[in-house]
């Protein structure tokens, strides 16, 4: 399987300077992962764990404060290899929406309220499409039916349609040019829970039949458990484990993804669900050695010093944790948490 | 024992479209349950955006007044007239919000909330009683007074934001808690902390909890008893864990079929159209009255 | 607000020359208490003296020292524009904060009586006071009525942040904490309304100022006072321009404009500073 992104030893970091007071916030430090063409890679994180500046140089929104320091992001595209942390305006322009392209968890900031859909269909798409006209729109009602959209969609503004359909509408306009690759942040945050499934079908009946990848990020691991192929865990900047979904759930390599997997509760079952103390680290100044390791029940004095390597247990799996081979796989009676203040 | 919290009839209307087009949105129609009938417990409302879940906790807490029916605290209703009788009423119920990271003024330091709210209900003076209480409340949500001194929000994590939260709503001593989505906004690794905390809320505080989610797997390991809304209507209600096992209305039914499974990794993500079809129908009227099913729950009737 | 202050000057040029612009302003005017003339007094000078080593701003037709002159009409022009912005800024934000977080039938009362503010032409009524107090007219008593109409814009503005600070959650927390109406608006809602109380302070000043010498060129005002807007109603009285006395009028719009420079400066740097999102920053989140 060809990879279609490789990005290697990336380093982006916030550099500020307000009134003196300088700021290096580290929030993208050493990532290195491919994704194969045709793949669901799934990004599970925390807020302030440095997943939204990942994709924000991914997407090749790179603006200050956020600075690309070392490493790169190369998309393999049929027109060409790019790397999007050094590319210029015109070059990403060449790419964007037409091999690239997003969808976001607010679906009223890409839907212009004071346009038509099918106006803001014609803004995003025409020019990448090459089309115009009737050629265009027959392009568009194809689509939207794969889409389980009427037309008359494309003849209403975005407040008179409902939040499952405002986000089928902003996967269409993702879609449209059928993109090579998609970046999905949070894309079914927001939503109702029937909405929620649905839309994910939708993503997934959508990839598979265009063969684009997809990276997709959120931070509810049970959407990852059923749309992603493969999964990467960020910690504190750091790439902490990556390994095939079921994989992934069955069997985590890492303390962190152990508690991630444990703590999901789930109907039908009533035990008591672990508790994790602490706090996510500052990443302007993230502990030494292992940026888990306040937090982690199997730390050793080890891993207070030494920072763990991404190293590659099995194929296709990767951990970076010094005491992998002593993360209990979570079957059996999840063990009970101390009370909180009892 | 008496019920902590009555609910009669209550409905609530909001007009749309400017005072005289006389068009209204029903937002909670003919709601009637008892909270807190024998002990602490959790009583959960599970709906989707819309459902009237949040509407019905602003009512709950004196912010919005039913269009009718009536809402009774401890037998007395819940608007109250003059000022001092709303503290009085602050004192036993209080709220705890969705968003931990708006919960507290940015720009402010976090003990400042608990410090107001120990001089305002507890008529404390004196800084080291003051301290005293603010420390005994972090303490029963894990934190300390050490550890929160002197932060600003943005120096806390979302899960010590809500912590913080939660203990500054209960330094009155409150008897009910009103948890609106208390965990949507907060880390996964952070969050059954917080769920975990509300459990031990009512199992050693005896306080009571209204928890207002629309995540059906955290409904199900916290709540003693539950309902489920959608559109204003109660649909179904009564002991949680039987509800969420087999649900009986198609909308509950739908609900539950949308709950991602966590173990069948690569499942099929279709819904079954026919129960969309019949989860989605409209809820009904109240004409449609609640009636009883099995495990002791009320269900209402499918209009067809 | 020491380190603030050393912050500011040292790390953001637009404070710094804005700094250094009205600085100079305010210690011109403030020579005034040590002169040694009255600023009243006539034919005390040589007439029509351009600037020189003993009359460095000349002297004017009336036989002033232009140096000391102006020192006293900048400090009572200043005194006149702080005046009006300080009252001004009490109004609007009593009434914008409290219409914002009230609401209710109180906040369209206020913005009833707002918008009858803004609707009453401010020019013609100065006009009319002038004419019905004539002499007994002093500044202070002008310094009030204009902060009686400077304040309805700068209040919606206010109004509008603080509507949509009742809503966030901290302040239903500060409620539920047991916070007054009064506590939070002053201590929750206050510091978010502060960029835009620095930033039309220092517009309004420069309106109130502005007008006072349109009030004053015209002729509107108690001539006895040296103010910026008298010495050029004197200047213009004498035919400054045509009779060759440049420095009587340019002098004084030149400080002028390097005043209502240097406060659009501060104006700037400091909202900068002061609005919360780069406070925020700063402090790391």
């Amino acid at each position: 399987m060809a990879d279609i992104l490789t990005v290697e030893a990336l380093k982006a970091y916030y550099l500020m300077n307000m009134f003196g007071v300088q700021r290096e916030v580290r929030a993208v430090d050493d990532i290195t992962l491919s994704i194969g063409r045709n793949e669901v890679y799934g990004i599970a994180g925390e807020s302030s764990s440095g997943k939204t500046s990942f994709i924000k140089v991914l997407a090749a929104a790179i603006r200050p404060p956020l600075r690309v320091i070392e490493g790169s992001a190369t998309y393999h595209f049929k027109s060409g290899d790019i790397d999007v942390a050094r590319a210029t305006p015109q070059q990403i322009e060449e790419i964007r929406w037409k091999s690239l392209s997003y969808i976001m968890q607010g679906s009223m900031s890409v839907l212009n309220p004071l346009r038509k859909v099918g106006r803001i269909f014609e803004d995003f798409a025409a020019r990448p499409l090459g089309l115009s006209g009737s050629a265009f729109r027959q392009r568009i009602v194809g689509h939207l039916e794969r889409l389980k959209l009427s037309p008359h969609v494309l003849e209403s503004y975005a407040h008179e349609l409902s939040g499952g359909m405002r986000q089928r509408v902003t996967i269409g306009l993702a879609t449209v040019c059928s993109p090579e690759f998609v970046i999905a942040d949070e894309p079914t945050t927001a939503l109702d829970v029937v909405v929620q499934k649905d839309v994910l079908g939708l993503i997934k009946s959508l990839q598979r039949d265009m063969g684009s990848s997809i990276i997709f990020v959120t931070h509810d691991m049970s959407v990852h458990a059923n749309i992603a192929d493969r999964v990467g865990i960020i910690y504190a900047g750091r790439l902490v484990e990556e390994a095939p979904t079921r994989a992934l759930f069955t069997a985590p390599r890492h303390p962190y993804t152990a508690h991630l997997v444990a703590s999901l509760p789930r109907i039908g079952d009533t035990r008591q669900r672990p508790t994790l103390e602490g706090r996510p680290p500052n990443l302007a100044s993230p502990p030494s050695g292992c940026r888990f390791h306040p937090r982690c029940p199997l730390a050793i004095d080890k891993c207070r010093t030494d920072v763990p390597p991404l190293e590659t247990i099995a194929p296709g799996r990767r951990t970076a944790c010094w005491r992998w081979r002593d993360v209990e796989p979570l079957t059996g009676p999840v063990p009970v948490a101390e009370e909180i203040g009892a | 024992m008496s019920a902590l919290l009555e609910v009669r009839g209550v409905t609530k209307h909001f007009p749309i479209g400017g005072m005289l087009s006389g068009r209204q949105v029903r937002a909670v129609e003919d709601a009637n349950f008892s909270v807190g009938d024998s002990g602490a417990e959790i009583f959960t409302i599970i709906g989707e955006s819309g459902s009237g879940k949040t509407t019905l906790a602003r009512m709950i807490l004196g912010l919005e007044r039913p269009t009718s029916g009536e809402i009774l605290f401890g037998g007395q209703p819940v608007t109250h007239p003059s000022r001092r009788e709303r503290l009085a009423f602050m004192a036993k119920v209080q709220p705890v919000f969705q968003n931990p990271f708006e919960a507290f003024n940015p720009l402010k330091r976090v003990e400042r909330y608990l410090a107001a709210t120990a001089r305002r209900f507890l008529g404390l003076r004196d800084r080291a009683a003051i301290d005293k209480a603010v420390d005994e409340s972090l303490h029963k949500v894990g934190l300390s007074l050490a550890e929160v001194r002197g932060r600003f929000p943005h120096e806390l994590s979302g899960g010590q934001l809500q912590r913080a939260a939660i203990a500054r709503a209960l330094i009155p001593g409150p008897s009910l808690l009103i948890a609106d989505e208390p965990v949507s906004m907060v880390d996964a690794s952070l969050r059954m902390a917080i769920v975990n905390l509300l459990r031990n809320l009512r199992d050693n505080f005896g306080v009571t909890v209204i928890y207002i989610t629309h995540d059906l797997a955290t409904a199900y390991y916290i709540s003693d008893r539950l309902v489920i809304m959608q559109r204003g209507l109660i649909v179904e209600m009564g002991p949680a864990r039987p509800i969420l096992d087999d649900p009986v209305h198609p909308y509950s039914k739908l609900l539950k079929s949308s709950v991602l499974a966590v173990d069948a990794i690569g499942s099929d993500l279709a819904i079954d159209p026919q129960l969309l079809a019949a989860g989605n129908a409209d809820a009904g009227s109240t004409a449609v009255p609640l009636q009883p099913g099995p495990d002791g729950r009320l269900v209402r009737a499918v209009a067809i | 607000m020491f380190t603030t202050f050393r912050d500011l000057f040292r790390y953001n040029a637009e404070f710094a020359i804005g700094f250094v612009l009205v600085g100079l302003v305010v210690v011109f005017s403030c020579l005034s208490f040590v002169s040694p003339i009255d600023p009243t007094a006539v034919y005390r000078a040589p007439l029509d003296v351009p600037p020189n080593w003993q009359y460095w701003f000349g002297t004017n037709s009336r036989g002033q020292d232009m140096f000391w002159e102006l020192s006293f009409s900048f400090r009572n022009t200043l005194t006149f524009g702080i005046t009006v912005a300080l009252i001004s800024r009490v109004i609007s934000i009593v009434i914008g904060l409290a219409s914002g977080y009230l609401g209710g039938w109180v906040d369209r009362v206020l913005m009833f009586v707002n918008d009858i503010f803004v609707a009453i032409p401010i020019f013609p009524i100065l006009i009319l006071f002038y004419f019905v107090m004539r002499a007994n007219s002093n500044s202070f008593v002008l310094a009030l009525l204009m902060a009686c109409f400077g304040w309805p814009y700068d209040a919606r503005l206010i109004r509008s942040v603080a509507v949509g600070l009742r809503y966030r959650e901290f302040t239903r927390q500060a409620v539920f904490a047991g916070m007054s109406p009064v506590r939070i608006m002053l201590q929750e809602h206050l510091p978010y309304v502060m960029p835009i109380i620095f930033a039309t302070a220092m517009a309004n000043m420069i309106w109130a100022i502005g007008l006072e010498v349109t009030l004053a060129v015209l002729g509107f005002t108690n001539l006895n006072i040296p103010t910026v807007g008298t010495t050029l109603y004197w200047a213009n009285n004498h035919s400054a321009l045509i009779v060759g006395t440049w420095w009587w009028i340019a002098i004084p719009v030149i400080i002028v404009i390097l005043l209502f420079v240097g406060l659009f400066l501060l104006a700037v740097s400091l909202n900068e500073h002061i609005d919360p999102r780069s406070r925020l920053r700063r402090m790391g989140a």
